[in-house]
């Protein structure tokens, strides 16, 4: 009998199956636990918060609300391209792994399953090619532009030369972590300057020969691509050699609060790169106030707003946002498929007059996306530690990279790739 | 003298200091296989656990205040009072000690007799469930920690030495103070195991369990003692690599530098714990130092398993251990 009743709910739930609900479905491919959720916490919470956002403020986008879904990859390659597998045929609208170890596992995926991917200041640099690369998107800004924005805000503090003047990298020893070395080898020939890499084997807890190195070698800037606790302990380790920290510049994922904090007072002055404002002094912020820590959806623990990391998935959920209106107005409708939505990322322009219009004045710098330049505009800048005061300043504007020298790396990389993969370059 | 030698020196004594810093977490590996034979997979994690716990405590943070939040839709962070360390310190050595009595009660007592691997597997859970219990009640942000222990360049050393070689060696005052602090423990646990009762009954067990135990001594008892030392092992090795980095989940990863002193020094020798993570210590920094020129940096991590490999060829009960006679 027990059975019989079982069976008639599940015909039952089967008939009454409801039409498919209109909603934009955008997955989350986070990682909250494991060595590196420090750094992944904030991100979650800041992408989830500006969608809860649009949402309760805007009512979804063109009318149709957002809906999200979160898996757990722990930064873990393999459990990354499982996440992926389980949200791919659900509509997803645009993928951001968040890694990119996942990246380079999922590039050959979404091209196949046609679903855009974009890895926003990581992953592929060369997927700025967008005809080689029509699914990948990493506008605003990579890591080749990192490494070169460095170098010309380098440049710019040396009256124009860096002749004889001596750089060390520091790098996770990774593929996310070799990726500035040619772009800052080439670099290094045609500006004069010493170049050393010195490689940190993950995860970075003990980094005391690396030091002792830079200290023999007695460079006049050290840059930093590192991540999880290598950042904090590199920045320790360079308060103990006492060198100058305003001389230590770390890519964007090297300059969060997790990487300074732990440091103290030693981390004042310290360095780093971001393409994206700091702090909470955006109108959007007193929204997230109001529609979304005011009524009790803050994501997570609601202790991240406004915290670095925080602000970039903020940033990344407002480029999704913007995307997929683009996409609505391109399509005619509020149901974009994830083609259409490839569609709208192509067609983005993030202009200051839009960004004001969003609560985000300044936060970053405009761009538009084409089906050639799928990366941005390239442009950072740099935001320095205040160890008094706990917080992140600005200390220049937008630095621009040496795009010529980044689209040239890029065209050649991206070039092998097709070659390798029998793919014909072109617009979709 | 030479650059390089002078360079090499640095490098070696760097080495010496680190190694000290690599022995202080395999000091509590040790400390439970001896006792039982169980090798503990949670070593790592009880650094992270009790490094979390001081920081919590430090700082007075509400434990589980995510969880109460998000349940009640409270907004509970911390009791608005820090305390001192030294204070903060005893409360983390009396939850480890808790720690170590719920273990026993909860895990060790039900698994008398089973075979080593079965006791292995259950340190694996225990790994979990601690990093588990330690996000869930102290959060899984980065944290500072910091109970007074100077850190930064000796200007001693520096200056010594400049003085002797006109060049001053680089050391960080951290790693002085490790190699102050695990000579006290040390010694502690050396007197302990000889002058006291306890520790003599620890003793017999770690020889031979059924002798011990017809002698009346409660193996029970000396697995939460067994369990609590390690804990406090485990404090000290938090307090040590905190310090030096934050109190972050990546933590527990500390216990991977332990294994390579471990199969050095050999599973069940104290001494051997502090021998073996000076060499590997200093094997890696002067290994680095003349082989970075050659195959590039970043040898540290695989060299140390190296080293360790090319023990276990020679001498797989480690320099310290007991060898091990299979009767057939």
């Amino acid at each position: 009998m027990k059975m019989m009743k079982i069976a008639a709910l599940l015909a039952a739930s089967a008939v009454a199956a409801p039409v498919a609900a209109q909603d934009l479905h955008f997955p989350m491919l986070n990682y909250r636990t494991g060595p590196y959720a420090p750094g992944g916490i904030p991100f979650a919470d800041g992408y989830q918060d500006y969608l809860t956002l649009i949402n309760e403020r805007d009512g979804g986008i063109g009318g149709l609300p957002i809906r999200t879904t979160e898996c757990e990859t722990a930064y873990n390659t393999e459990r990354g391209v499982e996440c992926y597998e389980s949200v791919r045929g659900d509509n997803p609208l645009v993928i951001q792994p968040l890694s990119t170890g996942i990246t380079y596992q999922l590039i050959p995926r979404v091209t196949a399953d046609g679903i855009p991917l974009h890895t926003m200041g990581y992953g592929r640099t060369s997927a700025m090619e967008g005809e080689t690369f029509p699914w990948v998107f990493n506008y605003p800004a990579n890591y080749w532009d990192g490494a070169s924005v460095a170098i010309n805000h380098l440049l710019a503090q040396n009256d124009g030369s860096l002749d004889g003047k001596k750089i060390v990298l520091v790098y996770h020893n990774s593929a996310y972590g070799r990726e500035p070395i040619r772009t800052l080898e080439i670099l290094s020939e045609r500006l004069g300057f010493e170049f050393l890499p010195i490689a940190v084997d993950h995860p970075g807890q003990e980094q005391g020969s690396q030091w002792l190195q830079i200290r023999r070698e007695r460079p006049d800037y050290v840059l930093m691509w590192g991540w999880g606790v290598m950042n904090a302990v590199a920045i320790q380790e360079a308060a103990n050699i006492r060198f100058p920290m305003d001389h230590f510049i770390g890519i964007w994922w090297s300059g969060s609060e997790n990487d300074v904090l732990p440091v103290g007072a030693g981390a004042d002055g310290y360095t780093a790169l971001t393409f994206h404002g700091v702090g909470t002094d955006y109108p959007v912020y007193s929204d997230i106030q109001e529609y979304v820590v005011g009524r009790g959806l803050a994501a997570g623990a609601g202790d991240q707003i406004g915290s670095a990391v925080y602000s970039r998935g903020l940033y990344a959920a407002m480029l999704a946002v913007e995307a997929a209106r683009t996409a609505q107005e391109l399509a005619g409708h509020a149901q974009i498929t994830p083609a259409e939505m490839r569609a709208g990322m192509e067609a983005l322009s993030i202009s200051e007059e839009r960004l004001t219009e969003l609560g985000l004045p300044g936060f970053s710098a405009p761009f538009d996306v084409s089906c050639q330049n799928h990366g941005g505009s390239g442009a950072a800048m740099l935001q320095q530690w205040d160890a008094d005061t706990q917080s992140w300043s600005l200390i220049s504007d937008w630095i621009e990279a040496d795009r010529e020298l980044i689209g040239e790396l890029a065209a050649e990389d991206a070039s092998v790739f097709a070659q390798e993969n029998n793919i014909t370059p072109g617009c979709l | 003298m030479s650059d390089t030698v002078l360079f090499a020196l640095e490098a070696g004594l760097n080495g010496l200091t680190v190694g000290i810093m690599y022995s202080l977490v395999a000091l509590g590996f040790v400390l439970i296989f001896k006792a039982s034979g169980i090798f503990n997979f949670a070593q790592g994690v009880m650094a992270l656990f009790a490094a979390l716990t001081l920081v919590g405590f430090q700082t007075g943070q509400v434990p589980f205040s995510h969880l109460i939040n998000a349940i009640f839709g409270a907004h509970v962070s911390d009791f608005g009072f820090t305390m001192p360390a030294f204070l903060a310190i005893i409360l983390t050595v009396v939850v480890m000690v808790l720690l170590a009595l719920l273990i026993e009660r909860l895990v060790l007592k039900h698994l008398v007799n089973q075979e080593p691997i079965i006791l292995f597997m259950a340190t694996i859970g225990l790994a979990y469930f601690l990093e588990g219990l330690g996000d869930i009640m102290w959060g899984a942000e980065v944290k500072r920690l910091d109970v007074g222990i100077p850190q930064g360049m000796s200007s001693w050393v520096d200056e010594t030495t400049y003085n002797l070689f006109g060049y001053g060696f680089y050391i960080d005052t951290l790693s002085l103070w490790a190699l102050l602090i695990a000579a006290v423990l040390v010694t502690g646990l050396v007197v302990f195991s000889q002058y006291t009762k306890q520790g003599r009954a620890l003793r017999a067990v770690a020889d031979d369990h059924q002798a011990a135990l017809s002698v009346g001594i409660s193996l029970r008892f000396i697995w939460v003692l067994t369990w609590s030392i390690a804990g406090i092992v485990a404090l000290v090795a938090g307090i040590m690599w905190g310090s030096k980095s934050g109190v972050q989940f990546s933590l527990s990863l500390i216990a991977l530098k332990a294994l390579p002193v471990l199969i050095l020094g050999g599973f069940t020798s104290i001494p051997g714990a502090i021998v073996g993570g000076l060499l590997i210590g200093v094997g890696e920094k002067l290994f680095d130092f003349f082989m970075q020129p050659v195959i590039g940096g970043a040898t540290e991590n695989w060299f140390a398993y190296m080293l360790a490999l090319v023990f276990l060829l020679f001498r797989p009960q480690g320099l310290f251990g007991e060898r091990i006679i299979e009767r057939v």
